[in-house]
């Protein structure tokens, strides 16, 4: 816990009644200092490995030797990741809200003497515009931040996650209590019906009726019901879900105890994936102080409801994010999915109705309690309501974190708020979806980003991964490298998918040589026909679709290497060739000291020669080379 | 790997004998021991009533166990999308060659193990390699070999 | 046949490739396909073990008014007034490429190789990585030696390409009891030639500890 936490800790006992919340929340809020300086240092996965915590320290001792009056201690706190990642580590400024960027410990006794002190910004750590190179001082006004609406993570990177009370004080377990006080399980599971919220995993089922459908599974089968939290974010380039169970778990958990309610749950699972974690610590605290203080065991807040949450932590898999699968690992065997003739949400767990929603599905369910599902309904477009939080990533000036509402266009998207590839050109292409989902290209920019629009242009929302292309990303090469990954990932279980997309990729790679005919490339459309029909679970069924919308979008770059035996974006390795610009190159050895095959020679401080009949291609020149002066042909 | 390993009574003291605690007593043990023996593996099974065959499947299946002794450090090359858009692919082929190991595998001298992960959701800093708890990020092979160097001085 | 009596019997009457067809809830499409004399191919199918969906060689199409999708025929449920189709060109693409997948899979397997010869497939475009293999990790000898004999000597290891059939550690297991359940189910052949690997030296066994 922080500074403030310990040092405000309040002698709570046990919540007995929802009023006993409110007055807490209150209280909390009462004894806030407005005007305390409060430094807020961003400790997300990308801040923390770019140093966060040596910022910190040196803020701390910064303020010490600086010898603030003691009254007004300013407090650092330590939050949840604000999403604009590739300008880590940011510290903002509170109250004021100014916004620092790429801090380093450094620059700390400026921060403090500048700032606290003079009551001025350090102008060089400000966000300087990418297009009008004017400095901003405020997050808010950042292009990044100003066109999104952040409510699923507005309070991520605000509050201490590992503290309770600061969650509370911003407002948390209010829905619980307005649940537990004034509104019948029926009442929940209308308000989420209404909402029109769909699941933010994949597929977009309508979260109300999924929880209708349990209930109705449990009144013809007495017994246990079971709530489960799918963290098992697993698409490469997302990170949405880790981001919300880092620095806002009790969202979750909020949201987990709600549609527990709204079931007839009494115990629930948030399964998370092994490669997370710091999220699986916070969580981990989140249960106990939430169990301390009576939100979560028995007779919770005093309204005679019972419910406890367990963690299970993934082990590896990605096909542990499909449901069948995710059961099969919580119930302790190895993750094979079985099908799917008869829904989980009637037999999952133990056989058992079973309501799995992703984290960022359950961490909007206490908004939607709060504010009103009209309110929600508003928000986006009206297939597809209420915001989404997507990932920016790959070739993107922005690279991080964002929620905007439903039915943004892809542009927007990508050049408002992300900045526009980085260098003179555009986006060539986007993957969204993760593997499952497919490629658009840049002509497709106005396609409005929801549910339905992406699924008609052969893409997918998936967990709302957003990977950007530039000029210089082969459609082959991205198409081999997600069926690569997902060959990996297969269970193995069933045919069409362990060899269906070996043998998918045996074609892909001859494209890759150059090899191969057209009449192949419609045969690989016909296998990966085969391979959607035939495959037992969704990681089988929509492995295609990456390859599928390649060619339908970028049948021209197949057709290039191909026919031609060229790889337009100069990435396949056999028909590209590595040669050194004389122009360019200062004879500084670095390449020829990297070459591990020795075929690049020299004299000292004149250009390089590069052999190619030796050269393997790589690319430990190109990485070691300051000039530029490595190129690809 | 812990320089003091509990013993592994001491992990299935951790949780109930069902077998539903197969996988984080396996995850424990793995995370203690930095491998499952089949000793352990024996252990467990008595302890959670779970056939020896299934904890097998189970420790075979999922990426994050080994039945076999792993290296003193880890070295995990992420492949995640943004990585490999950004050379992820080919740091991962240098490190082959420099260790002389295909990836999943451990050094002859049990120093390192060189795995490569799909994904570890940190984007922003790709390609991203992680050196036991060390995230280097943005980084390059000259960097990471000298990354490993240092370690291996140590 | 009245309304009243279908509910009595709880019979359900759909068609399939256009014949009209009867059968009690719970069968499967499977099930009812072959109790009327269709053919539908099958491998990793057995009617003594619990089915697990694995070779998709019994797909077939469902139809259900504007609704079409490829299912398992061995696990999908029966349903009034749907309409299969066991050999439909959505069926027929899945079941030639499986076939031509598996030629290179186990290209030592005659009863594969005359399967696929059925479904017009002689040769396959794809790699085989070993010419010996037979076995195509239906998992028929897992089931049975868990399901019916009960003792679990063997199980699934390791996941996608990788994966196999095996023993805990690679070392003959203990729990086998030599009952050679494995062999007689195993749809291909390949369980002959391993059963040494899994029973061991029998003569050395003491006779305790092995079915639990």
């Amino acid at each position: 816990m922080t500074q403030q936490s310990t040092a405000e800790k309040l002698d709570q006992s046990r919540l007995n009644s929802t009023q006993d919340l409110l007055s807490l929340t209150e209280s909390i809020r009462g004894r806030r200092d407005e005007k305390r300086p409060v430094i807020i240092v961003c400790h997300g996965t990308g801040c923390l490995a770019n140093g966060s915590p040596n910022v910190a320290e040196a803020l701390r001792q910064a303020i010490k030797e600086a010898g603030i009056a003691a009254k007004v201690v300013p407090q650092i706190k330590t939050t949840g990741c604000h999403g604009f990642c590739s300008r880590g580590p940011l510290v903002i400024m509170q109250p004021a809200g100014i916004f620092y960027q790429r801090v380093q410990p450094d620059d700390a006794q400026e921060i403090i003497q500048a700032t606290l002190v003079e009551g001025r910004p350090v102008e060089r750590l400000l966000y300087e515009d990418t297009k009008t190179g004017e400095r901003i001082i405020h997050d808010y006004e950042i292009p990044f931040y100003k066109h999104q609406q952040r409510i699923v993570l507005k309070n991520i990177g605000k509050i201490d996650p590992t503290d309770i009370y600061d969650t509370i004080g911003a407002g948390g377990y209010l829905a619980l209590a307005k649940v537990l006080s004034r509104m019948s399980p029926a009442d929940v599971v209308s308000a989420i019906e209404t909402s029109g919220l769909r699941g933010r995993g994949g597929a977009g089922f309508p979260t109300g009726r999924k929880w209708a459908s349990a209930v109705a599974a449990s009144k013809k089968r007495p017994g246990p019901v079971y709530v489960v939290v799918n963290g098992d974010e697993g698409d490469p380039g997302a990170f949405m879900d880790r981001t919300v169970m880092e620095g806002d778990p009790h969202a979750v958990l909020e949201g987990l105890i709600i549609g527990a309610y709204a079931v007839g749950s009494n115990q629930g699972f948030m399964y998370v994936r092994a490669e997370y974690p710091l999220a699986i610590k916070h969580l981990n605290i989140a249960i106990e102080q939430a169990r301390e203080l009576g939100l979560l065991g028995k007779n919770i807040l005093g309204s005679g409801f019972d419910f406890d949450v367990e963690i299970a932590r993934g082990a590896g898999a990605f096909v542990c994010g499909e449901s069948t699968a995710l059961f099969t690992s919580i119930e302790g065997r190895a993750g094979e999915p079985r099908p799917k003739y008869i829904r989980s949400v009637e037999e999952g767990l133990w056989g058992r109705p079973t309501v799995l929603n992703n984290v960022e599905t359950w961490a909007n369910v206490p908004l939607i309690i709060e504010r009103g599902a009209d309110w929600y309904k508003n928000i986006g477009v009206p297939h597809s309501t209420g915001t989404k939080v997507f990932s920016l990533v790959g070739k993107i000036a922005n690279v991080g974190l964002v929620e905007v509402p439903m039915g943004i266009p892809l542009n927007r998207l990508i050049e408002e708020i992300g900045g526009g590839t980085p260098g003179a050109g555009r986006f060539k292409a986007v993957q969204t979806g993760g593997p499952s989902g497919g490629c658009l290209p840049y002509e497709l920019g106005d396609v409005p980003v929801d549910f339905d629009s992406l699924t008609k242009a052969g893409s997918m929302m998936g967990s709302g991964g957003m990977i950007v292309m530039d000029e210089h990303d082969c459609v082959v090469d991205v198409a081999r490298y997600f069926l690569r990954f997902l060959e990996e990932e297969s269970c193995g279980k069933c045919l069409p998918c362990r060899l269906g997309l070996k043998a998918m990729l045996e074609f892909l790679n001859r494209f890759a040589r150059g090899e191969g005919s057209l009449e192949d490339l419609a045969e690989l459309e016909n296998l990966a026909k085969a391979v959607q029909d035939g495959s037992l679970c969704a990681l089988g069924g929509s492995a295609p679709n990456p390859v599928l919308t390649t060619i339908r979008y970028f049948r021209d770059e197949y057709e290039a290497h191909i026919k031609e035996k060229r790889c337009p974006a100069g990435v396949c390795k056999d028909l590209i060739s590595y040669i050194i610009d004389p122009e360019k190159c200062t004879g500084c050895g670095a390449c020829a000291r990297s070459c591990p095959q020795g075929c690049i020679t020299g004299e000292k401080k004149k250009p390089h020669n590069l052999d190619p009949a030796q050269c393997i291609r790589c690319g430990m020149c190109l990485d070691s080379c300051k000039f530029s002066a490595v190129v690809v042909r | 790997m812990k320089e003091q390993a509990e013993t592994i009574d001491e992990i299935l003291d951790r949780y109930p004998g069902e077998p539903r605690y197969l996988i984080s007593l396996l995850q424990d043990i793995q995370a203690e021991h930095g491998y499952i023996s089949r000793e352990a593996m024996t252990l467990v099974c008595g302890h959670t009533g779970v056939p020896l065959s299934r904890a097998w499947a189970a420790s075979t299946f999922y990426k994050s166990f080994s039945v076999e002794p792993r290296g003193e450090h880890t070295i995990k090359v992420c492949l995640g999308t943004a990585c490999h858009l950004k050379g992820g692919t080919r740091l991962a082929e240098g490190l082959e060659r420099e260790l002389g190991v295909k990836s999943g595998c451990t050094t002859k001298d049990l120093r390192f193990s060189l795995d490569t992960v799909n994904c570890l959701g940190a984007c922003a800093l790709a390609p991203v390699v992680v050196l036991d708890e060390e995230y280097l990020p943005n980084t390059n092979s000259k960097k990471v070999k000298q990354s490993i160097k240092r370690l291996d001085a140590e | 046949m009245s309304k009243n009596s279908i509910k009595e019997k709880n019979i359900i009457g759909f068609t399939i490739n256009g014949q009209a067809v009867e059968a009690e809830e719970g069968w499967t499409v499977l099930e009812t396909a072959r109790y009327n004399g269709f053919h539908i191919p099958t491998l990793c199918y057995h009617e003594a073990i619990e089915p697990s969906g694995a070779c998709r060689l019994c797909v077939v199409e469902v139809r259900e008014g504007d609704w079409s999708k490829v299912v398992i025929s061995c696990m999908y449920p029966v349903k009034e007034g749907i309409e299969i189709l066991t050999d439909s060109p959505r069926v027929h693409n899945v079941r030639r490429w499986v076939l031509e997948m598996l030629l290179a899979e186990c290209p030592a397997s005659k009863e594969i190789q005359a399967l696929a010869a059925e479904y017009g497939v002689s040769s396959s475009r794809f790699a085989s990585v070993d010419k010996e293999n037979q076995c195509m990790l239906c998992g028929l000898c897992v089931r049975v030696c868990n399901e019916i004999v009960g003792v679990n000597a063997i199980s699934f290891a390791s996941r996608g390409t990788s994966k196999e059939i095996a023993t805990p550690y690679k070392v003959p297991s203990t729990a086998c009891v030599a009952c050679g359940s494995c062999v007689t189910v195993c749809p291909t052949g390949a369980m002959q030639a391993r059963l040494d690997q899994v029973r061991g030296d029998i003569s050395q066994r003491t006779g305790h500890g092995h079915a639990h």
